[in-house]
């Protein structure tokens, strides 16, 4: 079992021409996702890896009856391109480009309030369920079907994270690459309740940063919400503050953002946070001894 | 990017909110000069760097006629400030700015800002405004009034009016305040803000107010909609490695520690960094040279690390994914070769084909340390500082 995607998930590629976009388009090919279209606006008829291309996100949905999409336009369009799959009906859209302003994230957060679509990202490595489909950058090959769910802010520490567990024998169920914006479509919390409610996924890995309070509202919603069992790893106990103009972040936040007080709130919550990020597969050994 | 305050003050300006009369210069001379302009008898010269706490850090002078500005401007003009908000090194003074001194009968405090939990702008006000805003904060909450908003539309000043009911500002204060507050909205949403802030926010005697002291630090991503405002940078006020490093496209923070990071993606790139520290050493910096990490990047980095003194060992962390551990082994080699590496180096390559990248950096001759787990890098580079 999987959150989100599965073999049947039917993908579409915008800016399935580019450079990225037909690159990956091969990558996810290859690992068996079931790309049935691209769309690059006055590319339509052309073919990418054998793919059809078409004009629009709309006319893509009509011919191929896509769910899902993964956009790598150029940034000045990438929020547009969201925009246009979500008004076509696209139900799960994953944002791979990065560079959309914050409060253009806003105006899109407020615009897909009420729809069907759910965003992934921007600026994220994607989605992928083991051996069944893969949306996204992430390099397949270190993955391994199994029951832990892998829920992200960064990129190539979730592939280290992935690789670890990978390497003891644990696989995931899915692994959710959030991405590290300000807003994000798919928040930490949401994807706790996605993988609460998945019967194939027995166990939580969480990987955190410094900065914002997403950490926090996890442990939230970990406390309330989440039987599952939870490990964790935050990044950034060295890093040093930055240097920091006004104070109304953290007023308003009323949280430091600091990698150790987050570190402390999720223990709170029960979570087991990993102390180092070489220790990540072993945290997650630990907790899955402690299912039910 | 981080505006000084002239350049907010600016922008304020021109969305109708009242600021002091003032001007940004270079030299004691243009100083004086400026002040002649102004005009009057007292004058403020204040320090222009992206950091606050300039006050109790002696960047923000109140001085008497034109020999006053003069002297004030030389006393701060060339030095490095350094406040509880720069780095140990402070800040350097390139500007100054020569404002008239401002009476002040009540201080405010207000800012817009993107509230992230809410994932909506928010526009923040209180009756207790001056220094110590994050006192406030701490001790009564409630003296902070809050407000979401529309990401679509900036608020009406009849809304920033409702928004103030609760106060126990009178009727002429309410509507005075409540244009200004209006207006900041507006200068968030039309500039791609992540912060506005007017800190203090000051009511004059004769029942004007004023932005004393503003603050603007622009989103950016949202600059290459503002041609116009990106040419508001100052790289002065930037680390000049950090500035080389974004020619390159290149991460770069340095830190002060001796063991130089080399690492690919920015989360992989901190945990690097606590692993150094749980080993018992310090990193030099943080480098995150993008998640292919291509040999023209890899070159890039080596520079830029060495450049640093006090770097006495190079861990490099690869996580190996679509780009193959052993590709990114020949990028190392050839930059290694390209740089001249005399410190040594201590390479962890994982992921895909890492045996074979790993394989490739033994038989090359060259002062490399391969390393398999993270740990055991860590534990090298550790041990080989302390060792020399």
């Amino acid at each position: 079992m999987s959150v989100l995607i599965n073999r049947n998930t039917r993908v579409l590629v915008q800016g399935i021409t580019g450079s990225h976009g037909s690159f990956h388009t091969k990558q996810m090919l290859e690992y068996g996702t079931k790309v049935v279209g691209g769309v690059t606006p006055g590319k339509g008829g052309e073919r990418v890896e054998g793919v059809p291309v078409f004009n629009s996100v709309k006319e893509a949905v009509r011919e191929t009856g896509a769910e899902a999409s993964v956009i790598y336009v150029p940034e000045k369009f990438a929020a547009d391109a969201i925009r246009e799959a979500a008004a076509s009906g696209i139900q799960l859209v994953v944002c791979i480009t990065e560079g959309i302003p914050a409060l253009e994230m806003s105006r899109i957060k407020e615009e897909l309030r009420g729809t069907k679509t759910r965003l992934i990202g921007p600026n994220c490595p994607g989605i992928i369920t083991p051996e069944e489909c893969k949306i996204g950058i992430m390099p397949g090959a270190i993955h391994k079907r199994g029951p832990v769910g892998v829920i992200s802010r960064s990129g190539t520490l979730t592939y280290e994270a992935v690789w670890q567990l990978t390497s003891r024998g644990i696989g995931q169920s899915t692994c959710i690459g959030i991405g590290g914006d300000t807003i994000v479509g798919t928040t930490f919390t949401d994807a706790l309740e996605l993988f609460e409610k998945d019967p194939g996924t027995e166990a939580i890995l969480l990987i955190g940063e410094i900065g914002g309070s997403a950490e926090e509202e996890a442990a939230g919603m970990i406390e309330k919400k989440i039987s599952k069992p939870v490990a964790a790893f935050v990044a950034g106990c060295t890093a040093p503050p930055g240097k920091r103009m006004g104070h109304a972040g953290a007023i308003i936040g009323g949280s430091s953002e600091r990698a150790q007080d987050k570190i402390r709130r999720l223990e709170a919550a029960g979570v087991r946070v990993a102390e180092s990020p070489a220790r990540i597969g072993e945290a997650v050994t630990e907790v899955l001894k402690k299912r039910k | 990017m981080n505006l000084h305050e002239y350049q907010a003050k600016e922008i304020l300006g021109r969305f109708g909110i009242p600021i002091p009369k003032g001007e940004a210069v270079q030299s004691a001379d243009e100083a004086e000069k400026a002040a002649g302009r102004l005009g009057g008898e007292k004058f403020v010269v204040k320090a222009q760097i992206h950091a606050g706490g300039r006050g109790k850090a002696g960047g923000v002078l109140l001085v008497e006629g034109l020999q006053g500005v003069r002297e004030g401007a030389q006393k701060i003009l060339g030095r490095r400030l350094q406040t509880p908000q720069t780095g140990p090194d402070g800040q350097p003074v390139d500007q100054v700015l020569i404002q008239v001194q401002t009476e002040i009968a009540k201080e405010f405090y207000a800012a817009v800002l993107l509230d992230r939990s809410r994932e909506k702008p928010c526009l923040i006000f209180s009756a207790s405004g001056g220094m110590e805003i994050e006192e406030v904060a701490r001790k009564s909450p409630e003296a902070i009034l809050k407000k979401v908003f529309s990401p679509f539309s900036p608020l009406t000043a009849a809304e920033a009016e409702t928004f103030l009911s609760g106060t126990p500002l009178d009727a002429r204060d309410k509507k005075r305040l409540s244009g200004i507050l209006a207006a900041l909205t507006k200068v968030f949403l039309e500039t791609d803000a992540s912060l506005v802030e007017v800190n203090p926010l000051a009511k004059t005697p004769g029942g004007e107010f004023l932005a004393v002291d503003a603050k603007i630090r622009l989103d950016d991503n949202g600059l290459v909609r503002h041609p116009e405002l990106s040419k508001l940078y100052d790289s002065r006020q930037e680390d000049p490695r950090e500035t080389e490093a974004r020619k390159f496209d290149l991460s770069y923070v340095g830190l002060g520690g001796n063991i130089g990071c080399l690492v690919n993606g920015a989360g992989l790139a901190m945990a690097t960094m606590d692993l150094i520290k749980l080993a018992g050493g310090e990193p030099a910096n943080f480098l995150d040279v993008g998640g292919g990490a291509s040999q023209e990047k890899v070159a890039a980095a080596f520079k830029i690390i060495l450049a640093d003194p006090k770097v006495k060992a190079i861990l490099v962390n690869i996580f190996g994914g679509i780009m193959r551990c052993d590709v990114i082994a020949e990028g190392i080699l050839a930059a290694v070769k390209e740089a001249d590496l005399k410190v040594p180096l201590i390479v962890r390559l994982a992921g895909t084909q890492a045996e074979e990248g790993r394989a490739l950096l033994k038989k090359s001759g060259l002062q490399i340390t391969p390393a398999e787990s993270l740990e055991e890098a860590a534990e090298k580079a550790v041990s080989y500082v302390r060792s020399h």
